[in-house]
Parts: C-alpha cells; structure tokens; sequence
C-alpha cells in the first residue's frame, strides 16, 4: 500500500497556488472588464476602437495559446516574467475581455429613464455612472460574473503546463512517484468542484446582500 | 529576437497539419456535444427522480470541474480499467462530454420556451411520448437554439489547444515541437495565436448570420 500521508500536503500546497491564482487573476479580470466593459461604451472614438480591438483579440484566441504566448514569447521581446505573473496575466486579461461584454451589456440594460433622470438632477457623467448607473448595473452583472469566476477557475488547471505547481501540477508529481492516477486525480476533480460551489455560493449570497432595498431591478 | 520570414514558409507546412487536427477534433467534439447535451437535458426532465437527480449532479459536476483534468482522467485512469483510447478519440470524448453539460442548458431553455398549448395540443391530438418529442416539440425547440449552440462550439474550438497535454498532434502541439526543435517560440507560438484569431473572426462572422437567420431577434 501506498502511505498517502506524505502527499497530502503537497496537495494543500497546490489548492493555495490554485486559490492565489484564481484571486489574482478575477481581481485583475474585474478591473479589466470595467475599463474596457467601460470603454465600449465612450464618446471618444480612440478609446471605443482600443476596447473592441482588446476584447475582440482576448476572446478570438485560446487562453491557451494567450498563456504560452506570455511566458515563452514575451522573455524574448524583453519582458520576463515569473510563471505566476504570467498565469496571472493570461487569466486576467482573457477573462476581462468576457468579463467586459458583460459590463457593456449590464450598463446598456438600464432603463432610458435612469439616465433621463441624472440629466433632470444635474449630475454629472462620472456622478450618474458611479451613483446611479453602476449599483443598478452591478446588480445585473454579478450572477455572469459568478460564472466567469468558476470560469477562471477551471482555466487556472492550465498553468500547470508552465511549471507552475497548482493543483494539477501536484497530482501530476503524485502521480509519477506514486504510479497511482485514479487517487490524484479523483482527489483534484473533488477538489475544483468543491472550490467552484464555494464560489457559486459565495457569489449568491453576495447578490443576496447587493439586491436589498433595490427591488425591482430585476424584471 | 527578429522576426523571420522563412522560418514562417518553412514550419507553414506542419502548422497546417496541426490545423486539420484542430478542425477535425472541434467537429467531432461538436457532433458529441450537440447528442450528449440532448441526451442529458431530456434525462433531467424524466419523471423518475432516481433518473433525473443523479444526471444533473454528474451534469453540475462536469460542468465544475477543468477540462485539462477531465482529459488527464480519460487518457490517464480508463487505461487501468481496459479501456485504453486513442489520444484523438480520448480528446474528443472530453470534450464532447464537457461541452455537453453546457449544451444541455441550451437545450433546456430552448425546450422550455416551447408554450405550453403545443403540450396540450399534442395530447388532444392522441400522439405519444416518442412522436410528442420528434414531431413537436424537438423541430419548434432546436432552430432558435442554433446560434447558442454555435457559440459554444467556437468556445469548443479555443480549448482544443489543451489537447496537446495528452499528446494529440494539433496545432499547438505541432507548434510547440517546431518550437522545441528549432529553439525559435515566436512565430510558432504568434502564428498558432493568428490562426486561432483568424478562424474564431470567420466563425463569428457565421454566427451572425445564424443569429439572423434562427435567432429571431427582437421578434
């Protein structure tokens, strides 16, 4: 029998690189999506052309692809990164790009009258957007969001395959030394879905807590 | 590091051949995808709770979890049990079944926006189960679902790349090798990005078409 008090660590030591991964790159993505989800929506024509060309480039090639391109192809034009920072990168910016149709979609969704309203009050465009516009808008976002989280976590199993010891990295480790595939595997499989309910949970409770005094938002 | 223009005329060849790989497994995936997402939406609605219950635990459980390690359990661990695949074939079951999960929402909402007096009309008429599906409901359900399922199977095609992890010979994994045997990353890793860009453009390009043709927008 195989002693598996060893590899149990080893396994912790995955889910937090994975755990890291995966907030690093959603915060990144969130700051993403808004300046380019944002950006879609500008009067100035640069900026719109700069966020499609973003989102549009983010979206038409493989995160694969985007990951590899930054670890392997940007050392070479000068810029080094650890792998870490370019799981990091990668999952960010691919995600924000999603992440951004979602802002555009959610802002576009708010009824003419909202805005008819901050132009009646005299507020200016920043104050509509930050005080009238976005709470209503978020609102609508966050259950997409949510998914693009598990999204972003199921795409963090990747990086594994730039020597970044996640949670897939370390069953690969476990098992060449064990020779067993069915434990790791199975182990990981329990794992991600475990850390995606927790992210479906938490996503809801948030909405939840977000949707208070605002009813009817939602027709 | 300059960028070389025989070196693009030299491995053109070979990233071409990784291209029909690419193609093939996305078609193949995307044929298994569009039956095991039916399969899967019209088991969650059978009355029977021993049936319906477990099929959308394994559904959610699917859809949780990476494909990466989905692909790893099927190339890895069916092996130990006597079935050992074919890479391509392994790849193309992953993702058919992966993608499956998510074709089944598609189809769920699709039939669920069937009205209710098409039910109703078919029972007065005296059809049956079978004959209800086939000649009712599945012909109403599936047009306006075309574009839905589409998008998925673009989504389909940029998560190929992962199956070079269990060393199918595809773009990416051509790409890699070229790379690895000439120690030159950045126009294999560019070029499998601009493949991967130009065919999701042309793909987009299909999907509008088939959003105005089924999608019935805004009727």
């Amino acid at each position: 029998m195989i002693d598996w008090s060893g590899y149990v660590g080893l396994m912790l030591q995955g889910v937090l690189v994975t755990i890291e991964l995966t907030l690093m790159g959603s915060a990144l993505a969130l700051v993403m999506a808004f300046v380019a989800g944002l950006g879609r929506l500008s009067r100035f024509f640069a900026v719109r052309a700069l966020a499609t060309a973003y989102i549009e480039f983010f979206r038409g090639t493989s995160i694969f692809v985007q990951l590899f391109w930054a670890y392997f192809v940007l050392p070479l034009l000068g810029v080094e990164l650890t792998p870490l920072q370019a799981g990091v990168l990668a999952l960010g910016l691919n995600v924000g790009a999603y992440g951004a149709e979602v802002v555009r979609g959610a802002v576009q969704s708010i009824g003419k009258e909202q805005y008819e309203a901050c132009v009646a009050l005299n507020l200016g465009r920043w104050q509509s957007m930050r005080h009238v516009i976005l709470p209503q808008a978020f609102l609508l976002m966050l259950p997409t969001f949510g998914n693009n989280a598990i999204e972003l976590l199921k795409a963090t199993s990747i990086v594994s395959l730039i020597s970044l010891a996640d949670l897939t990295f370390q069953a690969q480790v476990v098992r060449a030394q064990t020779g067993n595939t069915l434990v790791p595997f199975t182990t990981i499989l329990i794992g991600y879905f475990a850390l995606a309910m927790l992210i479906s949970w938490g996503v809801r409770s948030l909405e939840r807590r977000l949707s208070r005094g605002i009813d009817g938002v939602r027709a | 590091m300059e960028w070389d223009w025989d070196f693009v005329r030299q491995i053109m060849p070979t990233l071409l051949e990784g291209v029909k790989i690419t193609i093939l497994a996305t078609i193949l995936g995307s044929v298994l995808a569009a039956v095991v997402g039916l399969v899967i939406a019209l088991l969650r609605r059978s009355p029977n709770r021993l049936v319906s219950r477990p099929v959308a635990f394994i559904a959610e459980f699917i859809r949780g979890t990476p494909l990466l390690v989905q692909l790893y359990f099927i190339f890895y661990i069916l092996p130990d049990f006597g079935i050992l695949l074919p890479p391509l074939l392994a790849g193309v079951i992953g993702l058919g079944l992966h993608y499956g999960t998510y074709t089944a929402e598609v189809y769920r909402a699709g039939i669920d926006n069937v009205p209710r007096g098409q039910w109703e009309a078919a029972k007065a008429c005296n059809l049956d189960a079978r004959q209800t599906w086939m000649h009712i409901i599945l012909p109403q359900a599936i047009p306006p679902m075309i574009p839905a399922l589409a998008n998925y199977f673009i989504a389909m095609f940029k998560e190929t790349p992962l199956l070079s992890a269990i060393t199918v010979l595809e773009l990416m994994n051509q790409a890699k090798s070229v790379a690895n045997t000439y120690y030159r990353y950045i126009e294999p890793m560019t070029l499998v990005g601009v493949f991967f860009l130009v065919i999701s453009l042309f793909s987009v390009v299909l999907l509008r078409w088939l959003e105005r043709r089924y999608g019935r927008v805004g009727e």
